[in-house]
């Protein structure tokens, strides 16, 4: 376990997420037990306004959100190594800086890739 | 004494998520389980004091690797009630690959020489995410670099693997649509009246 002092200031996020959860599952235990409930098929079936239902919902996706998730990672990723980095500048000096630049650098080629391939672009 | 109620409250919570991570008929519930488990581990990283890598667990994790993990649930057009329908003939190997799992890890315990305190941030007075960055990219310069390699080669993959140039569509092209001149496409024809153009 942490410091007493350090675990202090994480306190209220505790809190928070406790009154956050226990509201929450509040709610959904007080609707149930409150509410009415009287389902039958036609109140459990999809409402699709006016029409039956044309298809399952969970059809396939377009991979092209793959595509956007995984470049998203990749430059989340580049903004978590970026944190640290900046905190200890200036204890590594120019060394650590020209490491960053090299890092940066090679990511910003594949940035300059896929703007050019147009990964960028929704159409 | 709060402190050991949070411990076993993200350690209980994370236990149960992850069985429910396997247990969950529905994939997409699967993955919701898991980003419950990725907060979970995120809160014990707290209690060790290894700040940074809670908070990194909960943006890259939570807002980046669940949401991948989203979109790969989504786009697989697999029935899972066909997938579903033949798993229970693989019930003897798998719990054959258990059991001696299980053994490799109990051997391993009793083989452990002693318990070794587990390292808290505590000791130093530098906070992490300050030690992190001293050490990350001088100490070591080559591991940080072959990732940033490793993300490079990612994103050169996804692309060539996903990015499909679609001809049919519109696009702007604002060099294009700039050096296009009134003269190229416009005509200007005088109509007398009665007779068509």
């Amino acid at each position: 376990m942490a410091s007493e002092q350090f675990l202090a200031d994480y306190l209220p996020i505790l809190v928070f997420l406790v009154i956050a959860a226990g509201l929450s599952c509040l709610m959904i235990v007080a609707s149930l037990i409150v509410g009415k409930q009287r389902p039958d098929k036609e109140k459990l079936s999809a409402y699709e306004c006016g029409f039956d239902a044309f298809d399952d919902a969970r059809s396939k996706f377009d991979v092209r959100f793959y595509l956007v998730s995984i470049l998203f990672i990749i430059f989340d990723l580049e903004i978590a190594f970026l944190f640290p980095w900046a905190v200890a500048l200036k204890e590594i000096g120019a060394f650590g800086f020209w490491s960053m630049m090299a890092f940066l650098g090679v990511l910003t080629v594949g940035f300059i890739y896929e703007w050019k391939k147009g990964a960028l672009e929704w159409e | 004494m709060i402190q050991v109620a949070a411990f076993y409250l993200f350690a209980s919570v994370l236990t149960a998520c992850a069985l429910a991570v396997i247990c969950a008929r529905n994939p997409v519930h699967s993955v919701l389980f898991l980003i419950a488990c990725f907060f979970s581990a995120a809160g014990l990283f707290v209690l060790l004091g290894a700040e940074f890598i809670a908070l990194i667990l909960v943006i890259v994790y939570v807002g980046a690797v669940a949401v991948l993990f989203l979109f790969v649930v989504m786009m697989l057009d697999i029935s899972f009630q066909d997938l579903r329908r033949g798993a229970m003939q693989y019930v003897p190997l798998g719990l054959g690959i258990g059991l001696v799992l299980l053994v490799e890890l109990f051997t391993l315990y009793r083989a452990w020489p002693e318990r070794t305190p587990v390292i808290t941030a505590e000791s130093t007075a530098i906070e992490n995410t300050e030690a992190l960055g001293r050490i990350i990219y001088t100490d070591y310069l080559f591991a940080f670099q072959v990732s940033g390699l490793i993300l490079f080669v990612a994103m050169i993959g996804a692309i060539v693997l996903t990015h499909r140039c679609r001809p049919d569509v519109r696009r702007q092209k604002v060099a294009e649509q700039n050096r296009r001149k009134p003269s190229d496409v416009l005509e200007i024809k005088k109509v007398s009246s009665g007779s068509g153009a």
